[in-house]
């Protein structure tokens, strides 16, 4: 397992080299945007990767509810964590890339407002994972991530509505794509794909292993006490 | 031109989030590491 | 279920008569609102034109912060007295506890914005340019969508650290497509510009999607707590 991981994580990261050379250097130069558009191949596939974590973690927690299976929870958890960083990434790269575009930080765009709530959605989901009495947390946070996903297509229609009434400017390539900058896109998508994908399985082993010394330790204690 | 330094800025800002978080990982998981060892014994 | 009406009828009458006995925490919550509206009108002062346009957001974002207010003691009484305990035990449904709660709090902050309402129109100098009608369904709507997520989290908050804040800190994200209604059904219809009609819809849709989610999980996170 662990000889599978470490050449996959060698293979991502390589991937990623790859994926970043073709942004950088083969995608064409935007016309209307110049250089600055390069932010895009970093950008949308952070979003790309983000939602599908969130997903996941969506699915593990249902399972969760359902089975009460502990793996299922330590996976969520990883699932969350590891989405919010690409969350934040999103947000992060997102005005960058507007301020000298649009000559604005932010906007009601559709997509950047979409992952600033479920950024705090997620956030404040990891709050309650870390303020919350360790044997409910499980089953309280599970509820949360339902609620936070039946939450989503709602707030999708209401900034969608938002913007027909307010009209703002589209952040994130609108409009037709080269083929050469398809290609360094879906690149780009796949690599940070797999990246994520790296990162949460690295960080669900964590979890399970803190859970194991966990469990190791309250048996050490017990052992303690009955001597 | 001043708008390379937005690029620059966004793909740094996006490994050195990136690393941040993949140190603390890597950090804990090694401790713990150290930790169930020092229990196994 | 004549008794799941009346279980929730029992629990909702003797809240009402416990806040009544002793009206300081309604009292202070009222005052609390009131400081709301003055401080408000204080930081944002601009006159009859440009006030119509905020309006709607302030009144919201002061009702969202006494309703908070309000949230937090939910399940003081309860806390304080070992109720969840014995209801965890009994053969009740945990559902007529959770609604009785849910219309106790709906009540309270309700009563809350029919002090500030009043208050805010006074001192913004506001009148419905649209059909002011349509306020009273956005009111009892938006009112609904706060108070029953807000009731549902202030339980799940109960077996966290620093409860009053992680009460506002799950409400909040998840309210944002409630508030959004709000906020713009309440400026559509003083600003006369337009039909409020779409955000009432997405009230009501939201009021139906987490009064449904919370009714079939409220079982799931008293036995948590």
């Amino acid at each position: 397992m662990k000889r599978a991981f470490s050449i996959l994580a060698v293979l991502t990261a390589l991937l990623l080299i790859y994926s970043t050379y073709q942004a950088l250097v083969v995608a064409p130069t935007e016309r209307t945007m110049g250089d600055v558009q390069r932010i895009f191949y970093y950008h949308v596939p952070s979003a790309w990767t983000a939602f599908c974590l969130f997903f996941v973690n969506l699915i593990a927690s249902l399972i969760y509810l359902a089975r009460k299976n502990l793996k299922a929870d330590a996976l969520a958890v990883a699932a969350a964590e590891v989405g919010v960083v690409f969350c934040t990434i999103v947000l992060i790269t997102g005005p960058i890339w507007a301020r000298p575009v649009w000559g604005i930080w932010w906007t009601w765009d559709l997509r950047l407002t979409l992952t600033l709530v479920l950024w705090l959605i997620y956030v404040s989901y990891l709050v309650l994972r870390r303020f919350s009495d360790s044997s409910q947390t499980p089953k309280l946070a599970a509820v949360l991530a339902v609620f936070g996903a039946l939450d989503v297509p709602l707030v999708y229609f209401s900034i969608w509505f938002f913007r027909t009434q307010h009209p703002q400017p589209v952040i994130g390539g609108g409009g037709s794509l080269d083929p050469r900058m398809l290609h360094a896109f879906l690149i780009n998508l796949f690599a940070f794909s797999c990246f994520g994908a790296m990162v949460c399985w690295w960080r669900y082993r964590l979890e399970l292993l803190h859970r194991e010394v966990e469990e190791m330790e309250s048996l050490e204690s017990l052992r303690g006490v009955t001597q | 031109m001043n708008a390379i330094k937005f690029l620059w800025a966004a793909y740094i800002a996006t490994w050195l989030i990136h690393g941040l978080y993949i140190g603390s990982v890597a950090r804990r998981y090694s401790r713990l590491r150290q930790r169930m060892k020092e229990l196994r014994k | 279920m004549s008794s799941l009406r009346s279980i929730t009828l029992a629990t909702l009458t003797k809240d009402i008569r416990l806040e009544w006995r002793s009206r300081d925490a309604i009292n202070s919550m009222l005052f609390f609102s009131l400081l709301v509206v003055v401080i408000f009108s204080f930081s944002f002062d601009p006159n009859a034109e440009e006030s119509r346009e905020i309006a709607g957001g302030l009144i919201w974002v002061a009702f969202l912060f006494a309703a908070v207010v309000a949230l937090n003691q939910t399940w003081a009484r309860e806390l304080r007295n070992q109720v969840l305990d014995a209801y965890r035990a009994s053969p009740a449904p945990a559902n007529a506890l959770f609604v009785a709660k849910a219309l106790g709090n709906f009540i309270l902050v309700t009563l809350l914005e029919a002090v500030m309402a009043p208050l805010f129109m006074i001192f913004y100098n506001l009148r419905a340019l649209g059909p002011a009608w349509q306020l009273i369904p956005v009111a009892i709507l938006g009112t609904w969508a706060l108070v029953v997520n807000g009731t549902f989290f202030a339980a799940m908050s109960l077996r966290t650290r620093s409860r009053e804040i992680m009460l506002p800190l799950l409400l909040f994200p998840i309210s944002i497509p409630a508030v959004q209604s709000m906020v713009e059904a309440t400026r559509i219809i003083l600003a006369g510009d337009g039909s409020a009609r779409f955000w009432i819809v997405l009230l009501l849709t939201y009021d139906v999607v987490f009064t449904t989610a919370c009714l079939a999980l409220f079982e799931t996170i008293l036995q948590a707590e």
